[in-house]
């Protein structure tokens, strides 16, 4: 027998129609990790997440689960969970019958089900209200619902998409943890799909880039962050500034705030994180044009008279429109390609 | 607040609406009851026994022809509203066909059916037994499940069912756990509607059901008709209006108690191309539809061609020929035609005019809007015999000899179709979404400019859905018409029923020559029904 556990998505294509929505995806998941697919919308990640879980056809290509291909078994067979974006919650059961549904499929008998139910409810922060109809639930509460009823059944996989889109940010922010915290609790693998990046960050632990069809990079959180590597990838982590340089014969290259050292020659560009640009007495003279408040500082996007465009992180909001001056900290840029 | 001019326009609409129903509705079915009140007899009525046999066999036949009426419906509808494949536009068209088919015409082809296929002779005798009158029942209604249900079925998002496959339910179990209960209001709905058309059901029963099965209504028509017995056929009308004020009241509370919030999509957004096990059911629910409704209507066809010596048109050429007529009919075919032509047209504005009123009161306020829609949902309920004799009763009597003018034969083929156009243009503007009315609001419009800029655009095509439906169903009428039109001036129907009480071919093939006509004349409104078909929840 095979050894393999997990996950393996092998040059996986589905198309709808004419048009390709997933291009040779290849992927594995260990059994255990928590991964997030995250891309822009349209990029076919909510299709691979269908794909994966048996919604949809797939063209050509494989996804198989601990070394068996899952080719042929259908949906319901698979034992993966699935989360909705907008919950998908029965309309006409109220909360336990929802939590309930798929151990009702598994044949769990009445007390043994209720009893777990109950313990779901609670996990999700919901004790009490397994009484109440579902059309009388906030987004908030829906949500943690559908969350209790995607891993009553104990899937073996489950897959995320986009479950908190339709959410406040608030919400989002303090539902990111709880699922994570319930994923974590459980011992569950999980493919967590969205198009906002520190939600992806928050919840898993590694990430897999989505765009165009494909998977770009895949890698730990922590290592993405802290080395990029790619233009790309640097612009779908976050709203750190990018900043093409050409390197010269002995690795340097000069930028308005001053010049870079040890480049290396395929460098292409550097990411400059907005930590790193502060607001002082000195330094280049720029333009404030936005300001976003963000995790408790105010992100200001500047731009140079030059038209090319920083972001500088400030403890004070800036009005747009004002001059400021910008110091830029050179040594922790990130070298691209 | 409403200004004067807005009030004003209320009180006239209600009055207009109002006005209609109880002229042409009350005041006939109240005086005819009242002249059949006899204490005496209505208590010997009840007593008797085949009383309870005619009530059980109505209404075992209706709840029996409504349940495999929804059985039939739901995998055409389903296919309809899922699945995108080439002709479905035309599938639906074709299944609304029956719907708008005269009831004669109906009975027609199935006693042309069973002709052909040597059905109507021992051992299978099928016209004359209660299996004729179910299969002419689901071929006439399964419209009604295919188009409302599926209607409804095409905009439920499909979330709810792919969570349940992925908890672990096959096909079979996510339809009876989660589709099936979605779909419940729908399903209500067109039960009530099914049923009702069952339940009263006239002309199908008259010449399906021969002398041995017999309903409430064709035993009203007989009572008042062949023994002039007025009280007992009152006392039966009676009967069945309570029975379907029940049903209507029960599934209209089972409606509200079932009723949650759905999500609705775009249909567009959850049909999909099928494949695999879903192909083979597409295919099925294909194949149902065209068995169904295509046999009987191609045998419809072939018959009327079918003279003595090969196909031909020998009984359309005999529906303008003087010598053929003379036994059969005191005018030509072709007259009959243009009897139903003209009355339905003028029936078709006045159901027009009033459902078009009673459809904007009946969306707009609450209260009013339900009793409104009730309302007229009653005449459809009610005995169109009786409708059609108290019409005769009590317009006589009333300050103006109604009777002896024209144009009441197509106000009472107007009082059947007035609710088609209600419930069109009610349900059409029941879903426009408020805020485009206050986007438009917002951009500067007066409310009469959101009314003219947003609902008219939209109740309009509605309008013209409704209207389309009722002049199917007024060229088509039988019950009410048969008391009302005069023997010199028969529509098609009752020429067509008149034709099938003779002896010999020559009748039997210009009565099946009639009905292809009149299956052409109703195929041209489902065309425009169809052009004009606005997606809405609840459609007809």
């Amino acid at each position: 027998m095979n050894s393999e556990e997990g996950l393996r998505v092998e040059d996986l294509v589905v198309r709808y129609g004419e048009v390709v929505a997933v291009d040779g995806v290849n992927l594995k998941i260990g059994a255990g990790e928590i991964v997030a697919l995250l891309g822009p919308s349209g990029c076919g990640k909510s299709t691979l997440l269908r794909a994966i879980a048996g919604l949809l056809p797939i063209g050509s290509g494989s996804v198989a689960w601990n070394g068996d291909d899952l080719a042929g078994v259908p949906v319901h067979r698979r034992g993966f969970g699935l989360m909705f974006q907008d919950h998908a919650l029965f309309p006409h059961r109220n909360v336990a019958e929802n939590v309930g549904f798929g151990l009702r499929m598994q044949g769990i008998s009445r007390p043994e089900r209720t009893k777990r139910v109950a313990e779901l409810v609670e996990l999700v922060g919901l004790a009490g209200l397994g009484e109440r109809t579902v059309g009388t639930l906030s987004g908030g509460q829906a949500q943690r619902v559908a969350l209790a009823r995607a891993v009553a059944p104990q899937p073996s996989l489950l897959l995320l998409d986009e479950p908190l889109g339709s959410l406040d940010r608030a919400l989002r922010d303090r539902l990111v943890g709880e699922i994570r915290t319930v994923v974590v609790e459980l011992g569950l693998t999980a493919v967590h799909v969205t198009h906002d990046h520190d939600e992806a960050m928050s919840v898993a632990d590694h990430l897999a880039l989505m765009d165009g069809g494909m998977i770009t990079r895949v890698g730990p959180v922590a290592s993405l962050l802290s080395d990029p590597v790619d233009v790309g990838t640097a612009q779908a982590l976050g709203v750190d500034s990018v900043w093409s340089v050409a390197a010269d014969s002995r690795g340097r290259a000069v930028t308005p705030f001053g010049e870079v050292e040890g480049l290396r020659p395929d460098t292409a560009a550097v990411l400059i994180r907005p930590e790193d640009v502060r607001i002082s007495e000195t330094g280049v003279a720029v333009t404030v044009t936005s300001a976003r408040r963000r995790d408790g500082a105010w992100l200001l996007t500047c731009a140079l008279a030059g038209g090319a465009e920083i972001v500088a992180r400030s403890t004070e909001r800036v009005v747009e429109g004002t001059e400021v001056l910008v110091s830029v900290d050179l040594d922790n840029v990130s070298l691209l390609v | 607040m409403p200004g004067l001019a807005s009030r004003v326009a209320r009180v006239l609409a209600v009055l207009t609406v109002g006005g209609f129903l109880f002229v042409f509705y009350l005041l006939p079915v109240s005086s005819i009851l009242w002249r059949g009140r006899s204490w005496s007899v209505a208590v010997d009525v009840i007593g008797r026994g085949a009383t309870w046999r005619i009530i059980w066999f109505t209404l075992w036949q209706s709840i029996a022809s409504t349940a495999i009426t929804l059985v039939v419906g739901l995998p055409i509808a389903h296919a309809i509203a899922r699945y995108k494949f080439r002709g479905r536009a035309a599938l639906r068209a074709f299944v609304t066909v029956p719907f708008v088919l005269p009831t004669v015409v109906v009975a027609t082809a199935f006693l042309s059916l069973s002709d052909r296929f040597g059905l109507d002779s021992d051992p299978v005798r099928l016209p004359g037994t209660a299996w004729a009158i179910l299969i002419a029942h689901v071929f006439f209604n399964v419209a009604v499940v295919v188009r409302s249900v599926g209607g409804y079925w095409s905009q439920l998002d499909d979330a709810p069912e792919a969570a349940a496959r992925t908890l672990g339910a096959g096909r079979i179990r996510t339809f009876l756990y989660v589709t099936a209960p979605r779909l419940r209001p729908s399903l209500l709905s067109s039960a009530a509607i099914v049923f009702l058309f069952s339940f009263t059901s006239f002309g199908v029963v008259l010449i399906l059901g021969g002398l041995r099965r017999v309903t409430i209504e064709t035993e009203i028509w007989r009572y008042a008709t062949q023994r002039t017995d007025f009280e007992t056929a009152a006392t039966l009308g009676v009967i069945q209006l309570v029975v379907v004020v029940v049903m209507l009241a029960a599934n209209g509370r089972l409606q509200g108690r079932l009723a949650v919030q759905e999500r609705t999509r775009p249909p567009s957004e959850v049909e999909r191309v099928p494949t695999g096990v879903a192909r083979l059911g597409l295919f099925g629910a294909v194949g149902l539809a065209l068995v169904l409704v295509g046999v009987p209507l191609a045998v419809l066809v072939e018959r009327s061609m079918s003279t003595g010596d090969g196909y031909g048109f020998g009984y359309y050429r005999a529906l303008g020929n003087q010598d053929a007529r003379i036994p059969l009919l005191p005018v030509s075919g072709w007259e009959a035609v243009g009897n139903s032509l003209s009355w339905a047209v003028i029936a078709t504005l006045i159901a027009t005019v009033v459902g078009t009123v009673a459809g904007v009161v009946s969306s707009s306020r609450r209260r009013l809007g339900r009793v409104t829609d009730i309302a007229f949902l009653l005449p459809l309920g009610t005995s169109a015999v009786l409708v059609g004799f108290g019409m005769l009763i009590a317009l006589d009597d009333a300050p103006i000899d109604f009777r002896t003018r024209w144009w009441i034969v197509p106000v009472a083929q107007a009082l059947i179709g007035v609710p088609f156009v209600m419930r069109s243009v009610s349900t059409a503007l029941r879903s426009i979404d408020p805020s485009l009315r206050e986007a438009a609001a917002t951009m500067g419009a007066s409310p009469r400019r959101v009314w003219r800029e947003v609902d008219v655009p939209i109740a309009s095509r509605a309008v013209v859905v409704g209207a389309a439906f009722a002049f199917a169903i007024s060229v088509g009428e039988f019950g009410a018409t048969t008391f009302l039109a005069r023997p010199q001036r028969p529509t098609v129907p009752t020429a067509i029923f008149r034709l099938l009480g003779r002896p010999g071919d020559l009748a039997f093939g210009q009565a099946m020559a009639l009905s292809v006509i009149l299956m052409l004349i109703t195929g041209t409104a489902v065309l425009v029904i169809e052009k004009m078909r606005v997606v809405v929840a609840g459609e007809l």
